[in-house]
């Protein structure tokens, strides 16, 4: 039976998201977005505006405090606009009005005056030496550059027999979480400003909110309500709302809120990075890759965002799960004027498995191989060495497990005979393909990476416990609570998860990266032992017994008799004058990355999964339908399996919709789709049943044993998908989203 | 009048245009009904008029005089319990992070009463309106089936 600590209040409509909240007095914002991607604003004229029915402010960025730029890793991004136009995301003007409809309604009556600058929005114009500068003060159009350098890449031309050369595309896809951004801010009497949001890091939207205000990180308070999905996307789009709602909460002293339409969400939120990727593959007769040479050019558009680490990652996972002596790789992040770019679950990693995972097809097909033979030949395995000079040694090494486990449930040696390849005989063209995959688990050397837990007994031996996780809808919090519950040998229904607060628990990064369950656990898992300890010794001064296990709401000593239970336990703390309160940290093991050499311990740890796709192709429509989907992940340890496998049904489904349908086109540096009628997700007659296969090999860096999930479920469906498109049509699909060329 | 959830309320001919949407969340407090496109495509803000699932931001108020209309929150008990789809939808892990839950539920119930024991491509053909981004829609389905048959036990 799954567990999840707040089915009862979404289920029955209870639970209260961001735009559910009303204050008192409560006031509403929105934001007018700049007309054009690339321009200097001349005057921003909002007298009329002002004067409209029941509006109290329009606020322009003259009106900010604080700073009016702001960036996780580049200061960079306008929290309003404030005389130059990149994008056409930019928000000029916030217009607060009593009710929504006023606000709306004054929108048009802000009279702007702009003059046209020339815009760029293909990543290769801008990397022109004569380009013209997107964000002057950068000083370059490359938002940044990575490389790789391993081994001896003419050394590895000079082995290979033969060489293939091919370039791929991604789209810029859109998060589409079904809760557009909103945020609800309100000056206190105490004079702390304080927000909920729908946003998936407190903490970053806390230093943004101060940012913008010129306050201290202790004058802001943000708290966590149930968000409406993220997938990464609520973080700097997300934060900003938060920042422009507090903004006008502060110079107004009433409560503000500003919640995004599905179009504002649509027009401004960050996308996932669309890539070019050109690789160069050298082979040896006896299957084994003797290099890898690949250049990737992603698309930042007009702000730098994560751009550095979203890349970062694209370029330690290169080649791929694969162990590659020689490898040259270049990447750049880059300024475009296009909507900017961002984290989105995968966060680097689905880019470079598209290409890679049909290039080692590719490649097998050129040397007259099996592609599973020549994937065997090639995957890292226990004590590999990675492409990044990391000697995979510290946890299981389950590559061809999880391979091996996926062939076998969907039969793919059978069903391989099966395959069309476009034989103009067929209606339906049938096709299954495979893709594996390796990621690194959590931030890795991109960032500081650790995590804190605070569990507080109370004198009736109930327990509240919080963590520096957000609850993005994952189930995080249930997981927090029930690896606590198995240290503390106690029912679920004792411990009760409290919505963390940043003026209460301390920053723990951005709960993205996969690394929820993985870190948070981890100090959950740290601080159960502490707080067993503490009771440990009030038992063993009080009994003259050490304590040994928890277990069934029982204390036992090292025979398995019971000392006390744990009400007793926890009144004799009180009783004793010794708070059983535990403070527990997982510090992330320490990783290093050389960015001149591109070497490097990358990540702590890494994880392993492999996905198999059916599907039909009807060859006189193009149309794909999906038959089956399988997928096997080694996660550590599956804390709350029910929820492990809807990771694996909503990244398989997230992913396929990315190989077939999901993009957003832009005309002149504005995302076209401006709602769901046209930015097609898949629904349920979209997708087929679907297999999941958790696989478990306890982690021995990770203190709760388990590793993370969100992110490998989505990051290899898509190549899955064209690499069977390719069985069943005998044409290889390059770019993103596969359209196939009917017959 | 319009009807929600067993009780009554006069509707002023100055509020005919109201979306139904915005009077169930702004006027009645009844925020279970989520607003995730506003036009009518992601089926967040279902709502049963009649026991058939409409998307109440379609809908004026002048569309729904003398129906009766069910929200999320007129499912299950007074006193708190839940329906037994609602239950299903726990115990199958169908919920993430829950704004296209009450829809969707809504949407399920509709076809639970018109069709007791309907098959799984059944459950994907009633739900294909509504949008879920976290789950992939399996153990959405997975629960809409486990009710059934504990709503309907002898079919």
């Amino acid at each position: 039976m799954a567990y999840r600590n707040d089915a009862y209040a979404k289920v029955s409509g209870k639970a209260k998201y961001t735009d559910d909240y009303t204050l008192p007095g409560m006031l509403h914002a929105v934001p007018l977005h700049a007309p054009v991607a690339s321009a200097k604003i001349i005057r921003i004229d909002t007298s009329e505006a002002k004067m409209s029915e029941g509006v109290r402010a329009v606020f322009t960025a003259d009106d900010i405090p604080g700073s009016v730029f702001f960036g996780q890793i580049i200061r960079d991004y306008p929290t309003l606009a404030q005389s130059r136009i990149r994008s056409t995301g930019d928000v000029l003007a916030l217009v607060v009005a009593e009710t929504r409809e006023q606000a709306l309604a004054a929108l048009p009556l802000i009279k702007l005056e702009w003059e046209a600058l020339p815009a760029l929005y293909d990543p290769e114009e801008a990397l022109k030496a004569d380009a013209i500068l997107i964000n002057e003060s950068h000083g370059s159009n490359i938002c940044n550059y990575h490389r790789v350098r391993t081994g001896d890449i003419a050394e590895g031309e000079r082995e290979a027999d033969l060489v293939i050369e091919r370039s791929f595309t991604t789209s810029r896809a859109e998060h589409a979480y079904l809760e557009p951004e909103c945020g609800l801010a309100q000056l206190r009497p105490d004079g702390v400003m304080e927000i909920i949001g729908s946003m998936q890091h407190p903490f970053s939207t806390r230093r943004f909110v101060a940012s913008t205000l010129g306050l201290e990180l202790k004058d802001v308070e943000v708290k966590t309500v149930p968000m409406g999905g993220g997938f990464g996307g609520k973080d700097d789009t997300a934060a900003l709302v938060c920042a422009r709602a507090a903004l006008c909460a502060y110079l107004l002293h009433k409560p503000v809120k500003l919640c995004y339409s599905r179009e504002m969400s649509m027009r401004e939120s960050y996308k996932r990075h669309p890539y070019t990727l050109q690789y160069r593959m050298g082979l040896k007769k006896d299957g084994r890759i003797s290099f890898v040479k690949v250049r990737m050019v992603a698309d930042g558009g007009a702000y730098c965002s994560v751009t550095p680490w979203v890349t970062w990652r694209s370029t330690v996972q290169c080649a791929g799960c694969y162990a590659v002596p020689n490898v040259h790789c270049e990447v750049y992040g880059v300024y475009t004027n296009n909507v900017f770019t961002g984290a989105f679950r995968g966060f680097g990693s689905p880019q470079v498995n598209w290409a890679i995972e049909q290039l080692v097809e590719i490649a097998a097909q050129e040397l007259g191989m099996d592609e599973l033979a020549f994937r065997r030949i090639n995957m890292v395995k226990q004590g590999s060495r990675t492409v990044t000079g990391q000697i995979l040694d510290t946890h299981i090494v389950s590559l061809q497990e999880v391979m091996d486990k996926v062939l076998a449930e969907i039969d793919y040696t059978n069903k391989r005979k099966n395959c069309s390849f476009g034989d103009p005989k067929q209606d339906k063209w049938y096709g299954i393909g495979l893709a594996i995959s390796y990621r690194g688990m959590s931030l890795g050397a991109e960032g500081v990476d650790f995590n804190s837990a605070i569990i507080n007994v109370q004198p009736d031996g109930s327990v509240l416990l919080e963590t520096g996780v957000h609850e993005n809808g994952q189930g995080a919090e249930s997981a927090m609570i029930l690896i606590a519950a198995e240290e503390l040998g106690l029912p679920v229904s004792r411990i009760r998860y409290r919505m963390p607060s940043t003026s209460n628990i301390p920053d723990g990064g951005t709960t993205v990266a996969s690394r929820g369950t993985l870190l948070g656990g981890g100090a959950t898992t740290n601080a159960c032992n502490i707080l067993k300890g503490i009771i440990g010794e009030v038992l063993d001064k009080e009994y003259e017994l050490k304590a040994e296990s928890f277990v069934g709401g029982n204390i036992l000593d090292s025979s398995g008799q019971p000392i006390c239970t744990w009400e007793e336990a926890i009144r004799l703390c009180y009783a004793r004058q010794v708070y059983p309160y535990a403070f527990g940290v997982f510090q992330a093991p320490r990783v290093s990355w050389n960015e001149d050499t591109g070497q490097g311990n990358a990540y702590f740890t890494w994880v392993y999964g492999a996905q198999a796709v059916e599907l039909e192709v009807d060859p006189k429509s193009g149309k794909v339908t999906l038959l089956n989907m399988v997928a096997a992940h080694d996660v550590g340890r599956a804390v709350n399996p029910d929820m492990v496998k809807g990771q694996f049904f909503g990244g398989l489904t997230m992913g396929a919709g990315y190989a077939l349908c999901e993009v957003v086109p832009l005309k002149d540096g504005a995302a076209i789709p401006t709602n769901y009628h046209q930015y097609r997700v898949l629904r349920s007659t979209d997708v087929p049943e679907m297999t999941a296969i958790i696989v478990e090999n306890p982690d021995a860096t990770s203190p709760s044993k388990a590793k993370g999930i969100g992110e490998p479920t989505l990051e290899i469906t898509a190549p899955a998908i064209a690499n069977a498109i390719y069985r069943a049509t005998g044409k290889r699909y390059y770019d993103q989203p596969i359209k196939i060329r009917s017959v | 009048m319009i009807t929600v959830n067993g009780k009554t309320y006069q509707i002023a001919t100055t509020k005919y245009d109201l979306l139904l949407s915005t009077w169930l969340r702004e006027e009645l407090m009844l925020t279970g009904t989520k607003i995730g496109c506003g036009i009518g495509v992601c089926g967040s803000c279902t709502v049963l008029v009649n026991k058939e699932a409409k998307r109440s931001c379609k809908l004026k108020l002048q569309d729904v005089l003398g129906e009766e209309i069910t929200t999320i929150e007129g499912l299950g008990t007074t006193d708190g319990g839940l329906h037994p789809l609602q239950q299903a939808f726990i115990d199958c892990g169908a919920i993430q992070c829950g704004f296209c839950t009450p829809g969707m539920v809504l949407s399920a119930l509709a076809l639970l009463c018109k069709n007791h024991q309907p098959s799984r491509a059944e459950i994907r053909q009633a739900l294909k309106g509504n949008i879920c981004r976290c789950t992939g829609y399996q153990q959405i389905i997975d629960a809409v089936q486990k009710a059934a048959t504990i709503m309907y036990p002898n079919e």
